[in-house]
């Protein structure tokens, strides 16, 4: 039993040996076979190498993208004690050594002992279609798809073949689309017009830069007639489509400044439009909400995510605390002077200028984006949208409806109806009117804070961040019609579009200050707005 | 009656001053020895004469807004546009003495690479063509913008709100390198005018008379309008302009005539101003500079002339004051200034001793 058990021991060592030999000798056997081809990396010239390359990709062996890697961040060398191809890594002032062809550790040599394999750009957009070409079988489906782009855009003799085999196995709908394309674009260069033919139908509905450029290299070779209709047809409907989203685009742009518009100009169209009182400090009070997201995102700096839910409300209650100040301290005693009112708020927006200057800082401050608001998404390769414009947008329309609901549907709003309309029949069967204003002003402060919260996550903001606003909200406010909050919408939608249309003639500034002098004598034409209010209010 | 001799009074008090500031200065800066009490700096000598211009400034706004109720938060336009003829004068008088030595073209252009002046520029390397175009620039915009304007009954504070953006707008412009006026920088590094160095005391000297003459030339020539057949239309349209308009006064066209007066009083004041400073830039197109003299006007008093001139250099004295002492508190003053002038004394300083107006505008 016991010297059984002796002999046991003695023999278990051995079959391991051999089981370890045997697997060695297996893998040696294979090791030879990319030997050679690794070898062959290190020689020769860039050309040379590149075959190198596409030999060694042939081989389908589980290090190539490995050594692929290395060669592509020039990590690839050569040792010069014995000429060995070692993957190396920077320690220090010393390289850490790992055998390309097993990933064996060699210890670590000197940059004096090493030869570095040299790439150039050709060599390295080559390996980077081969290890593309191999990551067309990735589990992970971004990554297929990462690899598809990357052969399309470098197209070889060989990408057609590979695009079309991947596709018959490729389960992502996408994807498999985005491979038979590139099939197709390989199909171009075929002998027969009729596969020609049917590639370009393949083609026609993609919008992939390099569609483009080998449909519009095919029309200048092509020799067949119907070929070359077909050619140009495509092309033609993919440069209208191209203008099509780029036009979509910009309406998008022009519509999310369109939203900045409203939203800076919606509190104007409360306490302007439907009290008649002209608040210079508006824009401040813009800037008070930017400034309470700030704080509360550097009070909680672990929940930025959720930091605009509570930015909100919070800078609704600041701004429009804030207002309500104003109304009670400054504007109250001059109702009826609108000039006066004017020059005094303005008077309160330097005030509440400077106290942020003091108290916070006079530099702007940083305002994060959580991160459901960044980012973008992407409809297709010629459009994007960015989400934080995109929600930027859904807000303003969501504070809008709001804003439409508390005048239509509550008590306050009747009252303040009531009061804007005539005020001492309105005092006559019981309304405080004073109270009235004082709540209608908060509103309005309140709304500003909001859009300062919105306004946070697209620009600077800084002290100035509420004059940059102060005109563009009052032409909006002025546009649309003093007292009608649709016209407000109107007005803020349209401007933006029509200024972001303008852009890519005249540039930014002057788009800018085309819209101002358009407005200027748009008032002169229409000093009532584009919907101005009729009957007996307009007389006030 | 008694407002016509309050006024009068007033306003020989205030020709008095000036004259007392006109020959007492130079007399205080070029005649005593520096170390007299009295010595006045040439650094001073110019900080006042920039204070005269900002009066005159602000005699043209409350000619316009304490006569006839138009309120402008533009007129800082007129008086950099004023400025901006005066400097580009200025700019050509350097010639080859600028840093790239080109003898045609102002430094800014060399640097953009232009060939040749463009064509607004020609012209300006004659005096009396840079002045010409002082009155005529901030003149003719001001007749546009106010043909527009007043013929279609834009009035109040729709009026007020596009004279800012008319500002606005210019600031945006002026900003751009293209539109051939030093963009961000504007014109500076003047040298000489009319072959003075401006560097030199005596040259100093002048401009402040010069500043003084105008200020007092522009205040009797407002006070001669108002109290002319004219003066009294514009104050009718002030206090009831629909019942002006019914009596058969064209009110448009009082309107327009005083607001293109008081634009060319602002142009001038620009142009006296530039090269007493010695830079004039974008910046002073900016709404805040606007709204800024305004309330100096409302300071001083609106609806005096003098009292509005006064209140420009009250104001400036006290902004110098304090953005050398307490740079933090300046805006929180000015901004107090604002609140505290339009809620307790809604007629300035001038009305603490003034009796009420019959009518208050």
């Amino acid at each position: 039993m016991r010297a059984s058990s002796y002999g046991f021991l003695h023999v278990a060592p051995l079959t391991l040996l051999f089981f370890l030999l045997c697997a060695t000798f297996t893998t040696a056997t294979a090791q030879d076979n990319i030997q050679t081809q690794i070898d062959a990396l290190a020689a020769g010239n860039f050309s040379a190498k590149a075959e190198a390359v596409d030999q060694l990709l042939a081989t389908g062996h589980p290090r190539t993208a490995i050594v692929l890697q290395a060669m592509l961040e020039s990590a690839l060398q050569q040792r010069k004690s014995d000429n060995r191809i070692v993957i190396s890594s920077k320690s220090g002032s010393n390289f850490q050594l790992q055998d390309a062809v097993t990933g064996e550790d060699l210890g670590s040599a000197s940059r004096r002992d090493l030869k570095r394999i040299s790439v150039n750009n050709s060599l390295r957009k080559h390996i980077r279609t081969a290890l593309a070409k191999l990551s067309l079988a990735d589990p992970d489906p971004a990554v297929r798809r990462a690899a598809v782009d990357q052969i399309i855009d470098n197209f070889d003799a060989d990408s057609a073949a590979l695009l079309a085999d991947a596709a018959s196995t490729e389960s992502d709908a996408t994807i498999r689309e985005l491979m038979s394309i590139g099939a197709a674009l390989g199909a171009l260069n075929s002998e027969d017009s009729a596969t020609r033919l049917a590639a370009i139908d393949t083609i026609q509905d993609s919008l992939n830069p390099e569609v483009r450029n080998r449909l519009t290299r095919l029309l200048n070779q092509e020799q067949d007639a119907t070929v070359k209709a077909a050619a140009a047809r495509a092309l033609a409907g993919i440069e209208q489509r191209v203008q099509n989203y780029a036009l979509l685009e910009t309406t998008f742009f022009g519509l999310s400044l369109g939203s900045v518009l409203l939203l800076a100009a919606i509190g104007l169209a409360i306490t302007f439009g439907v009290m008649g009182v002209i608040n210079m400090a508006h824009g401040e009070l813009i800037m008070l909400g930017a400034y309470t997201t700030y704080l509360i995102q550097a009070a909680l700096p672990q929940f930025i995510d959720w930091s605009l839910l509570l930015a909100v409300p919070a800078a609704f209650l600041v701004s429009g605390l804030f207002g309500i100040a104003i109304e009670r301290g400054v504007i109250r005693f001059l109702y009826g002077r609108p000039l006066e009112t004017l020059l005094a708020t303005f008077g309160v927006s330097l005030i509440l200028q400077q106290l942020v200057r003091t108290t916070i800082s006079a530099q702007n401050v940083p305002v994060a984006n959580p991160s459901w608001m960044s980012g973008f998404w992407q409809v297709n390769s010629a459009l994007s949208l960015t989400y934080n414009r995109l929600f930027i947008l859904l807000f303003s329309i969501l504070v809008f409806l709001a804003l439409l609901l508390i005048l239509r549907r509550t008590v306050l709003g009747l009252q303040v109806r009531a009061v804007s309309q005539n005020r001492t029949m309105a005092e006559a069967i019981g309304i405080r009117s004073e109270r009235v204003d004082m709540l209608t002003f908060g509103l309005g402060s309140g709304i500003a804070g909001v859009a300062g919260v919105a306004l946070s996550q697209l620009t600077n903001v800084g002290p100035n961040l509420g004059q940059a606003y102060i005109v563009d909200s009052f032409m909006v406010v002025v546009f649309g019609g003093v007292g009608n909050l649709w016209g407000t919408v109107v007005a803020a939608f349209s401007l933006g579009v029509v200024n972001k249309f303008l852009e890519p003639y005249s540039g930014a500034v002057l788009a800018k200050i085309l819209v101002l002098v358009f407005l200027i004598l748009f008032i002169q034409k229409r000093p009532r707005g584009l919907f101005p209010q009729r009957g007996r209010a307009a007389e006030a | 009656m008694s407002r016509l001799l309050s006024q009068r009074w007033g306003g020989a008090v205030f020709l008095l001053l000036l004259l007392a500031i006109a020959i007492g200065v130079p007399y205080c800066n070029q005649v005593l020895a520096p170390d007299h009490p009295y010595y006045i700096s040439t650094y001073t000598v110019t900080l006042i004469g920039k204070y005269l211009c900002y009066a005159l400034l602000a005699l043209s706004i409350d000619l316009i807004w304490g006569f006839c109720g138009i309120l402008s938060l533009g007129h800082g336009a007129f008086f950099a546009l004023g400025g901006y003829a005066m400097g580009m004068y200025l700019m050509r008088q350097i010639g080859p003495r600028g840093v790239y030595g080109n003898p045609d073209l102002p430094d800014f252009m060399v640097f953009l690479n232009w060939q040749e002046l463009p064509w607004y520029w020609l012209g300006f390397e004659h005096f009396w063509f840079a002045m010409l175009m002082v009155a005529l620039v901030p003149g003719l915009l001001a007749f546009v913008f106010g043909w527009l304007a007043f013929r279609s009954r834009v009035t109040g504070v729709y009026l007020s709100i596009i004279t800012q953006a008319l500002t606005y707008a210019l600031m945006l412009a002026f900003f751009r390198n293209e539109m051939g006026f030093g963009g961000n920088n504007g014109l500076t590094d003047f040298k000489d005018i009319l072959g003075f160095n401006l560097q030199a005391d005596s040259t100093r000297i002048g401009l402040f008379i010069a500043s003084a003459l105008a200020l007092a030339l522009a205040y009797l020539a407002c006070s001669m309008i108002i109290r002319s057949r004219f003066g009294r239309v514009i104050m009718a349209i002030r206090d009831a302009e629909s019942r002006a308009r019914f009596v058969g006064y064209r009110v448009e066209a009082y309107k327009l005539w005083l607001f293109t007066f008081s634009a060319i009083l602002a142009g001038v004041a620009g142009a006296l101003y530039v090269p007493q400073v010695g830079i004039i830039n974008p910046g002073e197109f900016a709404p805040l500079n606007s709204i800024e003299a305004v309330v100096w006007v409302a300071v001083g008093g609106r609806g005096t002339l003098y009292g509005a001139a006064f209140g420009a250099i009250l104001v400036n004295y006290a902004k110098t004051f304090f953005t050398a002492a307490l740079p933090e508190l300046w805006l929180f003053a000015l901004g107090a200034l604002f609140v505290l002038v339009t809620l307790l004394l809604p007629r300035g300083l001038v009305g603490l001793w003034r009796r009420p107006a019959r009518s208050a505008p």
